[in-house]
Parts: structure tokens; C-alpha cells; sequence
């Protein structure tokens, strides 16, 4: 499996709470607004600590309450990308490239800068700085860092939602290559059914 | 002209070195307390909190006599930290270290402001992706949020030092007014105003104070746009 999540959170009255295993391939998190779906992206990414449960993917386990482990964001291996990009906007989108690649253990990278800057088309826009780039542009780049950080599996948070119709059809585009091409497992957020059935192998809903 | 370099006594000369040094020095000195100070204002979740607040703020709006009464109790040879310091062979009593820690404590809650509002400004969302990207908390703050508040930090530092130049109930309560050691570019002012005749060495002091003031916060607000941030430091 390459995701086994099982979790639960209470965020003042609300509880958010997901419990699904999914294959490989792009596996969608689909659900109205307010639904909770971040809330989960953010506790695989350990950035919120959830109340209980259980978190592995591809076998690795991130969190496990009962066992008392609970990775460091830092040492969970995602590449996540976010619906704002978060770009670092004092450094050039070749700094925001590298900044992930810089720090990951050597082993772990497995792809070369040179290749992702030819699979996303970013040669022309590595000494821009973030604020100049379009939102299409912005994204490649996030999900270029994303990959170049040694990220054994991404989240997408609604990667298209802030995008113009073409913008977001080339991003699409991206994401089906990294789902053939690169073979990377994919949890991705979404409330647009249109989309959700155009790129995931499986579906999660959320209430 | 009044501000000609060659109309500029020794004596003047030797009182902008000693203002220029006394306020670098208390700069420094505030610098890691009133960062640590922001960090704890902005990040932060004590109890107390709002206590350390109103206590970094003092000197703000306490009389400057009292707290140079203050710190004249404190660091005197009969205070604690006084006593403290004396063990280690040092005295700041009517030396211009002194005026420096003076200057310091008064300068301490502009600088605390204005880095505390660099830091409230860092979007916390960028260093929990760089968090995912593989950066320890260590590592986000030094290549995220302090690269990302430096402008402001910058523009503390400055309004410290301005603030410290500027500085006199504190300081001539606490040191006293020893020309050479104490007598920084307010206090030499003062002094000459004592006395009948001394129009223009008043007259030139003052100028250069307005100058090197306004300088400092121009370079101030420069920073504080430069990092886009709406809210103003004073």
C-alpha cells in the first residue's frame, strides 16, 4: 500500500478524522470546503500532531500514536505542495529549487537538477525571483522543489485552484507525467470532480 | 557656515566620537537581549507574557530620572549587580560603559518593537514548507525567518542607535555629566546652555544631532519599506 492513513483530530468542536489505504498512482482526496482535507494533508506532513492513529506510506511508518512515533516533518520524505506555492521570496527560483536538494542526504536524491528543470520547462526562469513569475510558472517551480528535496511521495493541496483555465491544464499535464513518468505515489486534495476523475486511479471522499 | 568641519572644535569633535561610540555600543549590547525579547513577544506562549510586555515597555514612558534613579540603585557599589560587576573588577559608575548601558535600557523597547514586528511579519507558512523540504527548526530560522526579517531587525538596530543618541534623563542621573567619559552630544548641550556665550557651540551641536537623528530615521523607514511591511515601527 503505498498509503495506510488512520487518523483523527479535534480542532475545537470540529473532529476531523480519515481512515483509508491506497494503492500506487495519484489517489484523490475529494470533499466539499471545510471538509477537513488539508487538516489530513498536514498531519502526513507532520505538521499538525494528530490525536490519534496511525500514518505509513510505502511501508514506512510516520506516525503511530500507540507506538509513540512521530517523524519530524523534516525526516517524513514528502514533497508537498501547496495551493499558494510558498515560494521563498527572498531567494531565485534556482535557491528555491535547491534548497530542498542541498539538504537531503545524497542517496535520497534521485533525480538531477538539470532533469527536473528540463521536465518542468524551467531553464528560462532560474535567476527570476518568485514575485515575477505567473501562478502556472509558480507551481512548476514548487513542485520542482517538491522533487528535488528527495521526496519519496507528494501531497498536493488543490494545486489547480488558483489557476486560469490553460495554467491549469499545463499543470495537469505535469502531474500526469509525474504520476506515468516518475512512478510517485500522489495524495491529492480536490473539490473540483472534473479533475479528480481526470488524473486519480482512486478516490477518498471526505465529509 | 555654522557646520564647517574647520569651525568644529576638538572638544565638539571628541563629544560627537564619544556620542558615536556610547550609542554603538548600546546598539550592540541590545541587540541579542532585545531580539531574544521579540522572539519570546512574537512566538511566544507563556504565561506572564503580557507582564514582560509592559515591563520591556517601561522605560517608554517611565520618567528618564527614574530609571537612571534605577539603575543608579542597581549597578551602584551598593547594588546587586554592582556588587556583581565590582567582584569582576568592573565599574560602569561615571564612565561612559555607563552611559552605554543607560543609553541600552532606553533604547531596548524601540528596538524590541520593531524586531517583534519583523517577526510577527514572517509568514509562518513558508517555514513549515521549508520544514517539509527537510530543514530543522534551526535551519528555517536561519535561512527563512531571519532572512526574511533582517529588514527589520536592521531597522531596530537603527532606531536603538538614534534613540541612544538622544539619551539624557537616564544617563545624567545615572553617570553624571564628566566631560570626556560621560558627556555625550545632549549633555554637552545642556552643559553649554549653563553657561552665557556658548551660542554656537549649542548652535553646532544641535545641528549635528538633527542630522545624524534624521539620518538615522530615514534609514529606519527605508528598511521598514523595503520589507513592505505596512505597520510603522514609531
Amino acid at each position: 500500500m503505498s498509503f495506510e492513513v488512520d487518523v483523527s483530530i479535534t480542532r475545537g468542536r470540529r473532529r476531523i478524522a480519515a481512515s483509508f489505504e491506497a494503492g500506487p498512482g495519484i489517489t484523490a482526496l475529494f470533499g466539499r470546503s471545510g471538509a477537513g482535507k488539508t487538516s489530513v494533508l498536514d498531519m502526513i506532513a507532520g505538521l499538525v500532531r494528530p490525536d490519534r492513529g496511525r500514518i505509513a506510506v510505502d511501508g514506512r511508518v510516520l506516525f503511530n500514536a500507540a507506538a509513540g512515533i512521530d517523524l519530524r516533518p523534516e525526516a517524513r520524505g514528502c514533497g508537498y505542495v501547496f495551493q499558494d506555492y510558498r515560494l521563498f521570496p527572498h531567494m531565485s527560483v534556482e535557491s528555491n529549487l535547491r534548497y530542498g536538494w542541498r539538504m537531503a542526504a545524497p542517496d535520497a536524491r534521485w533525480i538531477a537538477f538539470e532533469q527536473v528543470v528540463e521536465f518542468l520547462g524551467l531553464a528560462g526562469l532560474l535567476s527570476a525571483r518568485p514575485r515575477r513569475l505567473s501562478g502556472g510558472e509558480a507551481q512548476r517551480v514548487a513542485i520542482g522543489r517538491a522533487l528535488l528535496s528527495g521526496a519519496r511521495f507528494l501531497l498536493m493541496d488543490e494545486p489547480l485552484s488558483s489557476l486560469d483555465a490553460a495554467r491549469r491544464e499545463e499543470i495537469m499535464r505535469v502531474i500526469e507525467r509525474i504520476r506515468d513518468e516518475l512512478a510517485l505515489p500522489i495524495l491529492y486534495v480536490s473539490h473540483d470532480r472534473r479533475e479528480v476523475e481526470r488524473l486519480a486511479g482512486q478516490i477518498v471522499e471526505m465529509d | 557656515m555654522a557646520l564647517a568641519p574647520n569651525s568644529i572644535s576638538p572638544e565638539e569633535w571628541g563629544i560627537i566620537w564619544l556620542s558615536l561610540k556610547v550609542s554603538g555600543a548600546a546598539m550592540v549590547a541590545t541587540l541579542p537581549v532585545g531580539f531574544a525579547l521579540a522572539w519570546a513577544l512574537a512566538r511566544g506562549r507563556f504565561p506572564g507574557r503580557v507582564l514582560l510586555d509592559a515591563l520591556v515597555h517601561l522605560p517608554l514612558v517611565l520618567p528618564p530620572v527614574v530609571t537612571g534613579w534605577l539603575l543608579l540603585l542597581s549597578f551602584g557599589a551598593q547594588g546587586l549587580a554592582g556588587r556583581w560587576l565590582a567582584a569582576m573588577g568592573v565599574s560602569v559608575m561615571f564612565r561612559w560603559t555607563g552611559a552605554a548601558l543607560a543609553a541600552s535600557v532606553m533604547a531596548l523597547p524601540l528596538m524590541v518593537r520593531a524586531i517583534r514586528l519583523s517577526l510577527e511579519s514572517v509568514d509562518r507558512r513558508l517555514e513549515a514548507a521549508a520544514r517539509t523540504l527537510g530543514a530543522s527548526p534551526l535551519r528555517v530560522f536561519a535561512t527563512i525567518t531571519l532572512p526574511l526579517a533582517l529588514p527589520g531587525v536592521l531597522a531596530g538596530m537603527v532606531l536603538g542607535f538614534a534613540r541612544s543618541l538622544g539619551e539624557f534623563g537616564a544617563t545624567i542621573t545615572f553617570v553624571s555629566n564628566i566631560p570626556g567619559e560621560t558627556q555625550t552630544l545632549p549633555l554637552a548641550i545642556y552643559a553649554a546652555l549653563q553657561v552665557p556665550g556658548q551660542e554656537g557651540i549649542v548652535t553646532r551641536l544641535a545641528l549635528i544631532s538633527v542630522g545624524l537623528s534624521l539620518a538615522a530615521l530615514v534609514a529606519s523607514e527605508v528598511l521598514t519599506r523595503r520589507m513592505g511591511m505596512r505597520a510603522h515601527v514609531l
